[in-house]
C-alpha cells in the first residue's frame, strides 16, 4: 500500500514539475520578441554557448569521426563495400551522432555554465536586485541565454558533423586507402536533403530541451552552495536522459 | 505600522523575527496571507506584475551584500536601471552615473569590476545604483552587517545625507543598536513577528519592556532565551546514550 502511495506521490510531483517547466517555457516564449529586440544580449549568449564550446565540439567531432572511420571500414570491408564508408559515416553523423553527441557535450559545457551562473546570480541576490529595479530577470537574463543556446546548438551540431566527416575521411581515405573519389561521390549521392533536415530538426529540438533545462534549473536553484551544485548536476543528468529519449521519439517519427 | 514620509525609519529586532519578511512584503517580493500593506498609497495585494514594477521604479533597495551584477563594471552597474528604463544616450547617462558615484565617494572606482571592490565599497556602489533613478523610498536590508568601523561610519553618514538631500523616505532593517540610534528618526522593534515597541531611539532606551531592554542592552539571556528549547539537561546527559 505504501509503495503505491509513494509511486502516486512521485507521479504527482513529476507532473507538477513538468507543468512548472512548461509554464516557464511559455513565459519565455511570450518574452522572446522583446528579448530579440535587444539582439546584442542574444549575440553575447550565442558567443558564450556556441563559440566557447567550439573547441570541445570540434575535438570530439574529429575523434568520433575517426572512430566511425575505423569501425565503419572494418565492418564494410567484410562485405567488400568499403567505398560506402563515406555515406555510412555521413548519415551516421548527420542524423544521429552529430545532434546527440553535440547535445550531450553542450549540456556538459554550456548547460552547466548557464545553470551555475543563474544559480549564483540567485544566491547573490542579483536576480532579486533586478526585480527590485523593476527589470524582469527572465526577460533580461534568462531569455537571451535560452535563445543563445537554441541558436547555437544546430550550428554546433553542423560543425560537429562536418569535422566528423573529415575525421572519417582521414582514417578511411588517408590511412586505410579507401578511394577518395568513391568516398566523396557515394556520400554526395547517398545523403539526401531529408537526412540533413532530420539532423537540423533534432539538433533544434535538443537545443530547446538542453537550454530550457539549464536555465530552469539555474533560475530555480536553491540559493546555497549545495543548491547551485545540485542544479548543475541535475542539468547534465536531466539533459542527457531527455536528449536520448527525444532522440528515440524523433528517429521513430522520421522513419 | 505606519512609516512616515521623509524620515529615516528603522526596523529592528532579534534574528529570525521577521524583519526581512516585512521588507519583502513592503517591496512586493512576498504576498501577505492576511492583513494589508499600502505603499505610496497603493494596496500591495491588488497590484499585478506591471503595477508592481511601476511602483518599484519609485523605490530603491540596498541588499545586504550589495547584489551588484558581477559581469558589469561599477559604472555599468550604476547605469543599469537607466539603460533598462530610459533611452538616454551615453552622453547623458555618463554625468548622471558619475554624479551618483561622486555622492557615495566612488567616482574614481567607476572602471573597476565588482570582484575588485571591498564589502563596504560594493554596498556604496549598490547605494549609488539604488538612487540613480531618483526614488522616493529607499530600503536598506542590514546595511551594516560585516563592515569595518570606517565603512560602517560611511554608510551611516550616507543614509542620513541621502535621506535629507534627496528628500527620501528611508527604511533601514538592522539589528545594530548603536548605528541605528545615530541615524534613525523612528524605530520599530519587532519580536516574534509583532511590533513590541516603537519610538525614537532615545525613547527605546528607556522603554519599560523586558524584551526591549534585552535587545537594546545586548543581554545574552532574557525573553529571548540563551538556550534553544531542549529536554532537561541532566536527564539527557544521564540517559542511556544508545544510538536512536
Amino acid at each position: 500500500m505504501n509503495v503505491i502511495k509513494e509511486l502516486w506521490r512521485t507521479l504527482i510531483e513529476s507532473l507538477t514539475g513538468l507543468g512548472a517547466v512548461v509554464r516557464f517555457l511559455l513565459r519565455m516564449i511570450v518574452l522572446i520578441p522583446s528579448a530579440l529586440w535587444r539582439y546584442d544580449l542574444v549575440l553575447a549568449q550565442i558567443w558564450n554557448a556556441g563559440a566557447l564550446s567550439l573547441v570541445i565540439i570540434m575535438l570530439s567531432g574529429l575523434f568520433v569521426g575517426m572512430v566511425l572511420g575505423l569501425q565503419g571500414f572494418q565492418l564494410l570491408q567484410r562485405f567488400g563495400s568499403e567505398e560506402s564508408l563515406g555515406v555510412a559515416a555521413a548519415i551516421g553523423l548527420v542524423k544521429e551522432l552529430g545532434p546527440v553527441v553535440t547535445a550531450l557535450l553542450f549540456a556538459g559545457r554550456a548547460g552547466t555554465a548557464l545553470a551555475s551562473e543563474l544559480g549564483l546570480m540567485r544566491a547573490t541576490d542579483q536576480l532579486s536586485a533586478m526585480e527590485m529595479m523593476a527589470v524582469d530577470p527572465i526577460k533580461r537574463v534568462v531569455v537571451p541565454r535560452f535563445l543563445g543556446g537554441v541558436i547555437a546548438m544546430p550550428l554546433l551540431a553542423a560543425i560537429f558533423s562536418m569535422i566528423g566527416i573529415y575525421g572519417a575521411q582521414l582514417i578511411g581515405v588517408q590511412i586505410m586507402g579507401v578511394d577518395a573519389g568513391s568516398f566523396w561521390s557515394q556520400m554526395r549521392g547517398g545523403v539526401s536533403l531529408s537526412d540533413i533536415n532530420e539532423g537540423i530538426v533534432k539538433s533544434g529540438i535538443f537545443g530547446v530541451a538542453c537550454s530550457l533545462i539549464a536555465v530552469y534549473e539555474g533560475y530555480y536553484a536553491t540559493p546555497t552552495a549545495a543548491g547551485v551544485g545540485r542544479a548543475t548536476t541535475r542539468t547534465v543528468v536531466t539533459s542527457a536522459v531527455v536528449v536520448l529519449f527525444l532522440d528515440y521519439l524523433l528517429t521513430a517519427a522520421f522513419l | 505600522m505606519a512609516i512616515p514620509r521623509g524620515r529615516v525609519t528603522a526596523v529592528m529586532g532579534p534574528s529570525g523575527t521577521g524583519k526581512t519578511t516585512l521588507l519583502r512584503l513592503i517591496t512586493g517580493q512576498l504576498r501577505a496571507d492576511s492583513g494589508s500593506i499600502e505603499v505610496a498609497g497603493q494596496d500591495m495585494r491588488t497590484l499585478n506584475r506591471a503595477g508592481l514594477y511601476e511602483l518599484r521604479r519609485r523605490m530603491g533597495m540596498l541588499f545586504q551584500n550589495g547584489a551588484l551584477l558581477t559581469d558589469l563594471s561599477v559604472f555599468e552597474n550604476v547605469a543599469f536601471p537607466l539603460r533598462e528604463h530610459t533611452d538616454l544616450p551615453y552622453s547623458l547617462i555618463r554625468p548622471l552615473v558619475l554624479t551618483k558615484l561622486q555622492a557615495v565617494g566612488l567616482r574614481g572606482a567607476a572602471d573597476l569590476m565588482p570582484a575588485e571592490l571591498s564589502g563596504g565599497m560594493s554596498r556604496r556602489v549598490a547605494l549609488a545604483r539604488a538612487i540613480v533613478m531618483d526614488p522616493e523610498i529607499l530600503i536598506y536590508d542590514e546595511p551594516f552587517v560585516g563592515l569595518d568601523p570606517i565603512s560602517m561610519g560611511v554608510i551611516v553618514r550616507l543614509i542620513r545625507r541621502l535621506n535629507d538631500t534627496l528628500n527620501l523616505t528611508s527604511i533601514v532593517v538592522s539589528h545594530d543598536v548603536e548605528e541605528i540610534s545615530t541615524v534613525a528618526d523612528h524605530v520599530f522593534l519587532l519580536s516574534g513577528g509583532k511590533v513590541v515597541a516603537k519610538g525614537t531611539p532615545q525613547e527605546l532606551r528607556n522603554y519599560p519592556s523586558e524584551i526591549v531592554r534585552q535587545f537594546v542592552g545586548g543581554l545574552a539571556d532574557g525573553p529571548v532565551p540563551f538556550h534553544y528549547p531542549a529536554p532537561d539537561y541532566f536527564a539527557e546527559l544521564l540517559a542511556s546514550g544508545e544510538d536512536s
